[in-house]
């Protein structure tokens, strides 16, 4: 993250108060115990602020109940599947093997309890200061074999285009025409050289804005792992292949949403990040298209069915980028992003709700275009309710909190609902009977 | 020491014998990671052009965000102090620590910074993917003609 000017001068009174610190406070005491093993763990010259923030977490005292501006915090501890935001650092740190001790007075082993924990976070922090002190070094510009497929991971953004496949296949699961598993496969396959492909060029074109925000700045080519042109080679690798996959192998309806997908994420979405809040919109669109890929995948035409699909992750996609987005407006000023969130926060939280409660109406819309059966919009009443309801409060309160609890439903929403239209899914069976009586029946009852 | 105008190359010198690049830790006022180029004996020309576009686009890069950040961090300073003193507040609370704004407070700042620099950005962007992509393009170049000049050296040797 940034480092104002302002925390190196904090960090040089840290170190002349350490050394006050030690020259009047006895060494007996258990945290100037760890803060001396930490500072020789580490060796520097100069103590940071990061040193002394161990002590800040012992000792730091509950603020009001006021919602303060406050610097992000180093480590985000949750992943986030959509663009942008599946980059997040997640350091697992290794829990200390508990200590068993025989029976001892209540009094002292409580102290001992207190001191071995002390001991323990000293030596957390202790690792975690060696592993940022490992980032100051310089690196040798060597491109591994063995990194490559890490490596490639984090280009492609696996964790989205994951997640990009899923609704494809959600997609092809809906299509109401008999299940192929080749052509499933392939499909699949496809779109998710495409994904990956997408997201390599994107990364590609944003290194210098990527290194300045928090969430991003762990990426490939922000850390030179790899250079810009084997960062373009692997797009071309992933991309080409795929579309010509989907083209020639699945039909060339799928291949050219693919690479309709493609250019619009890189060539309308990236750009207008900078330019203009429409960004969030392409963005949406670029959602939407994967589930209709694997609905004209399976069925080769574009219809209804496909739109519906489309419409739903298109709806799913405000709520939730909206949420994300507002806790992280401070980021977006400083790098020069366009987002609602910053230049129209009223419109921001009235279009997460708006979408909120259209995913409602797109719920009811499904039996009636012959995708699901009526249950559908009754056992997903729940689930819209609820993230129409955190819509609401964060609109209504537009706060940090709010927009936390909108987003984090957001990500488990989305598999939800799309898992129950696939188990509500109207049985070709029940589409094609025409038999009278039959109340589930597609097709008006004709008189022979 | 990091200044405005170019990273912080000089404290650092690569292992004797390397031969590859070598990337330091991100910059403090920028963000930014600077690269020490590995300047090989055969330098063609091509490659002496990619590697001086090369520095000078981190050079450039770095200025436009050391100074992109340095005003954020300093207008974002002026900004709080401006709203406390309209409130008749100090800085600093009666127990030293650091008085800060809501969120819905500093959401002014952000968005009416944010539209101040929107020329600045559009400029930037767009000498950024001319850059880059001409990076891009020399590095090509330069990997094809090394691949041609070693192919052509193998056969050559293969020859005699």
């Amino acid at each position: 993250m940034y480092k104002a000017p302002c925390n190196k001068l904090r960090g040089l009174a840290c170190a002349a108060l350490f050394r006050k610190l030690s020259q009047n406070v006895s060494g007996n005491q258990p945290w100037f115990r760890s803060l001396a093993q930490l500072c020789r763990s580490y060796p520097s010259d100069c103590f940071t602020f990061q040193h002394f923030s161990f002590l800040k977490r012992q000792y730091v005292t509950k603020g009001g109940t006021e919602l303060l501006q406050q610097a992000k915090a180093k480590l985000e501890s949750v992943s986030v599947p959509l663009e942008g935001h599946d980059d997040a650092v997640m350091k697992q740190v290794q829990e200390l093997p508990t200590v068993r001790l025989p029976a001892l007075p209540a009094k002292q082993d409580q102290a001992l309890t207190t001191e071995i924990k002390v001991k323990e976070e000293a030596q957390l922090e202790a690792e975690a200061a060696q592993e940022a002190h490992k980032e100051k070094q310089w690196k040798e510009l060597k491109v591994e074999p063995e990194d490559l497929p890490g490596v490639y991971a984090r280009l492609s953004k696996i964790k989205l285009t994951a997640l990009v496949v899923t609704t494809a296949a959600a997609g092809y699961a809906m299509a109401p025409v008999p299940f192929e598993p080749n052509c499933f496969l392939l499909a699949l396959l496809g779109t998710g050289l495409s994904s990956c492909a997408a997201n390599s060029i994107n990364q590609y074109c944003e290194v210098p804005f990527d290194s300045n925000m928090n969430r991003t700045k762990n990426r490939p080519l922000v850390r030179g792992q790899i250079s810009p042109l084997h960062a373009l080679t692997f797009a071309a690798s992933c991309g080409i292949p795929g579309v010509a996959l989907l083209t020639v192998a699945v039909n060339p309806l799928t291949g050219f949403l693919g690479a309709l997908n493609i250019l619009l994420y890189t060539c309308c979405y990236t750009p207008l990040k900078r330019l203009s809040i429409a960004n969030t919109w392409v963005g949406a669109v670029v959602g939407a298209i994967p589930p209709i890929m694997g609905w004209t995948a399976a069925t080769g035409t574009f219809d209804a069915g496909a739109l519906l699909l489309g419409g739903f992750l298109y709806c799913w996609q405000f709520p939730h980028f909206n949420a994300l987005s507002w806790n992280l407006r401070e980021d977006y000023s400083r790098g020069g992003y366009r987002m609602m969130s910053v230049t129209h926060p009223d419109l921001c939280r009235r279009v997460a709700l708006r979408h909120s409660l259209g995913l409602m109406g797109l719920s009811a819309l499904a039996p009636v275009l012959d995708l699901s059966t009526w249950s559908f919009p009754v056992v997903s009443l729940p689930i819209n309710l609820y993230i129409g309801y955190l819509a609401l409060r964060f609109y209504r309160t537009a706060d940090r909190a709010s927009a936390r609890n909108l987003f984090f439903c957001s990500l488990w929403h989305l598999p939800l609902l799309l898992l129950l239209l696939i188990t509500c899914k109207k049985s070709r069976k029940d589409q094609e009977d025409p038999s009278p009586g039959s109340t589930t029946s597609a097709t008006p009852v004709t008189p022979t | 020491m990091a200044t405005m105008s170019g990273m912080v190359r000089s404290d650092f010198t690569p292992a004797a014998g390397s031969k590859h690049d070598w990337i330091g830790p991100p910059d403090w006022l920028s963000n930014l990671r600077p690269i020490l180029y590995h300047i090989p004996e055969n330098e063609s020309p091509l490659e002496r052009r990619l590697r001086c576009l090369r520095q000078e686009t981190e050079d450039w890069n770095h200025k436009f965000w050391a100074n992109q950040n340095t005003t954020f961090c300093k207008e974002k300073e002026e900004f709080i102090l401006s709203r406390l003193t309209a409130k008749g507040l100090n800085l600093r609370d009666e127990d030293g620590g650091r008085r800060t704004l809501s969120s819905e407070e500093m959401a002014v700042f952000y968005k009416d910074f944010l539209d101040k620099n929107c020329e600045k950005h559009a400029s930037y962007n767009r000498e950024w993917y001319r850059r880059n992509f001409t990076i891009t393009l020399l590095m090509a170049q330069v990997f094809l003609h090394r691949t041609w000049s070693r192919l052509s050296n193998r056969r050559r040797v293969s020859q005699t």
